[in-house]
């Protein structure tokens, strides 16, 4: 039996408010970074042994900045949604507030210092 | 529940000690693990723009641990991780769509995704070593 208004069951979000958010986020972001991931592996592979000027002259084409930017912003939105998992599985209280609010900083910490340094690269500067 | 009535000292559920290692769970298991490195290989990756934009010098340091043994260990673990989580995420993009619940079929798709993996980090590894 559903004991829910029918507007709480139009909106569902549930007791958490949330609703499916964070389970479909990381669906999205896992299909988005099918083809990322594996032009990724691929390339950093071609690129075993390249020097500096070949790395960065790489970087800053513009294919791999627009590529290198999705998979870095992706790939990091859909590492700190599983990190929080495991954050929720493991530890609780205080711990796991701190694990999960650190693990978000950081994600977006080095994903912004990660597009500034690609866009520094591409563009010049 | 209170810290003060939560009872102390006993085993959690689920009681991994009396299970025996399966295909299943022990894929289960390296996946959460996979996870767990390539979240914090994700921060590397992005360390090694940075370290890119920044100057030759830095790049070179960079670089030096990357070529040194521990180096070559973290990225060619970083390889079979991207692999094994990609191929075992498709796999479990695919039982969310209800697909591949029968036993036979959970264990069909759990040997694939190591043979596949497998072969895809040894290829990468002998592709990458010929190129440095």
């Amino acid at each position: 039996m559903d004991r829910r208004t029918p507007l709480a069951r139009a909106r569902g979000l549930g007791s958490a408010k949330e609703g499916v958010g964070h389970w479909w986020a990381q669906r999205l972001t896992a299909i988005a970074l099918i083809p990322l991931v594996v032009w990724f592996a691929i390339s950093l592979v071609m690129l075993s042994g390249a020097d500096y000027a070949t790395v960065r002259a790489w970087i800053g084409s513009p294919l791999v900045m627009m590529l290198l930017t999705l998979t870095i912003a992706v790939g990091l939105h859909h590492a700190q949604l599983g990190m929080q998992v495991v954050w929720e599985d493991y530890t609780d209280g205080a711990t796991r507030v701190v694990m999960i609010v650190l693990t978000k900083f950081l994600a977006v910490l080095f994903g912004l210092g990660a597009i500034v340094a690609i866009l520094r690269i591409g563009l010049g500067g | 529940m209170s810290v003060a009535n939560r009872p102390t000292n006993r085993p959690l559920s689920p009681h991994l000690q009396v299970y025996r290692p399966q295909l299943t769970s022990m894929l289960s298991i390296l996946h959460r693990a996979t996870g767990i490195a390539l979240a914090a290989g994700a921060l590397y990756l992005a360390t090694w723009v940075m370290y890119a934009a920044s100057s030759s010098r830095a790049y070179a340091l960079f670089q030096g641990f990357n070529g040194s043994i521990a180096g070559r260990f973290v990225l060619g673990g970083w390889l079979f991780s991207i692999f094994y989580h990609l191929c075992n995420g498709i796999r479990h993009l695919f039982w969310d769509a209800g697909y591949g619940f029968e036993l036979k079929d959970a264990y069909r798709s759990g040997w694939i995704v190591v043979g596949v993996s497998l072969v895809a980090t040894a290829v990468s590894w002998i592709v990458g070593l010929r190129l440095i």
